[in-house]
């Protein structure tokens, strides 16, 4: 990396050259560290005791959680670089939020399988769509989908930005009805375990592989979305390119 | 183990999803890498990576001792 790359404030970030420096940096220390977590979180998550109750099936969790957690995170991700598309006009808000949403969609898709495969033997149910905080999160995955198609059907980049950042923004609506909806209606769903004011009420013992696997998955998000940011921004290198070298082409023929 | 059909799968999905999301990256950075490399290959330079106009020494303007 040259001198004149060197991130040394946040307003940096705006150049999306250093930007993509900064990501061919971070990148390897970002996959080994998750690599790392996993393998401990995996670990913890086969060698911890079953519960009481759930038995083997509270493992499942280890996994479901995070991604539940990813799902909204995502979003959350999502709408502050909305917010950056709409206020600030800034490219990289809109290369952030059209990269987000495969993602998410992915990590929501894996959060609401994993929740089945736990309710068919702890619930006698792969699914019911009376549930509160099962069928909002199906919304919140039908709205990564909207998104991704959105993105797809707009040519204009900077145009679909600003679309998909509306419609971000009123989304996020969804984002306090996940999180509340387990207080505010009577679900099937458990309520909040891990995320409460009064601290976590489940034993250190699921605590443990719990927070190393959401931690290993966090990190596994940001090194997708640190790529997945910069393929947009070669995509968008591409597109330029091609439109210009078209225009000196046909700049060519009339000459 | 009990239940381990549903635990394994929950893995398994996991695992799965994670390394197509790991390869799908992977696989558009290359391409677009490649594109890119076949666009500067057929002579086109993006503005910011062509040659710094030539200073004035190079020019043939004064120089200082």
């Amino acid at each position: 990396m040259t001198e004149s790359l060197a991130i040394t404030k946040l307003s940096d970030l705006a150049n999306p050259t250093r930007f993509m420096a900064l990501v061919a940096r971070l990148v390897p220390w970002l996959a080994a560290i998750t690599a790392l977590l996993f393998a401990v979180g995996l670990y913890l998550s086969f060698k911890t005791e079953g519960d009481y109750q759930q038995g083997d099936t509270v493992r499942i969790m280890y996994v479901h959680v995070p991604a539940a957690w990813l799902a909204m995170m995502c979003y959350t991700i999502m709408a502050l670089s909305a917010i950056g598309t709409l206020v600030w006009r800034h490219p990289l808000a809109d290369v952030s939020h059209k990269a987000a949403a495969p993602l998410g969609a992915a990590f929501t898709l894996l959060a609401l399988i994993t929740g089945s495969l736990w309710g068919k033997p702890m619930w006698g149910t792969w699914w019911t769509w009376g549930d509160a905080r099962l069928t909002s999160v199906f919304i919140l995955f039908l709205m990564y989908l909207g998104l991704i198609a959105l993105n797809r059907a707009i040519d204009d980049p900077s145009r679909a930005a600003r679309v998909a950042a509306v419609l971000i923004l009123v989304g996020f609506v969804n984002i306090p009805i996940i999180k509340f909806s387990v207080e505010w209606w009577n679900t099937l769903h458990q309520k909040s375990s891990v995320l409460r004011l009064d601290g976590p009420t489940i034993d250190p013992e699921f605590l443990r592989p719990l927070l190393v696997m959401a931690l290993a998955f966090t990190l596994l998000f940001f090194t997708l979305h640190l790529l997945a940011m910069r393929n947009e921004i070669l995509r968008r290198r591409v597109a330029a390119q091609r439109r210009m070298s078209a225009r000196i082409a046909s700049r060519g023929d009339a000459a | 183990m009990k239940y381990a059909f549903y635990v394994f799968t929950s893995y398994g999905v996991a695992g799965v999803m994670t390394l197509c999301l790991i390869a799908w990256v992977w696989l558009d950075g290359r391409a677009r890498r490649q594109e890119l490399a076949e666009l500067e290959a057929s002579g086109f330079r993006r503005r910011s990576s062509r040659p710094a106009p030539e200073t004035p020494d190079e020019m043939g303007g004064e120089t200082t001792a």
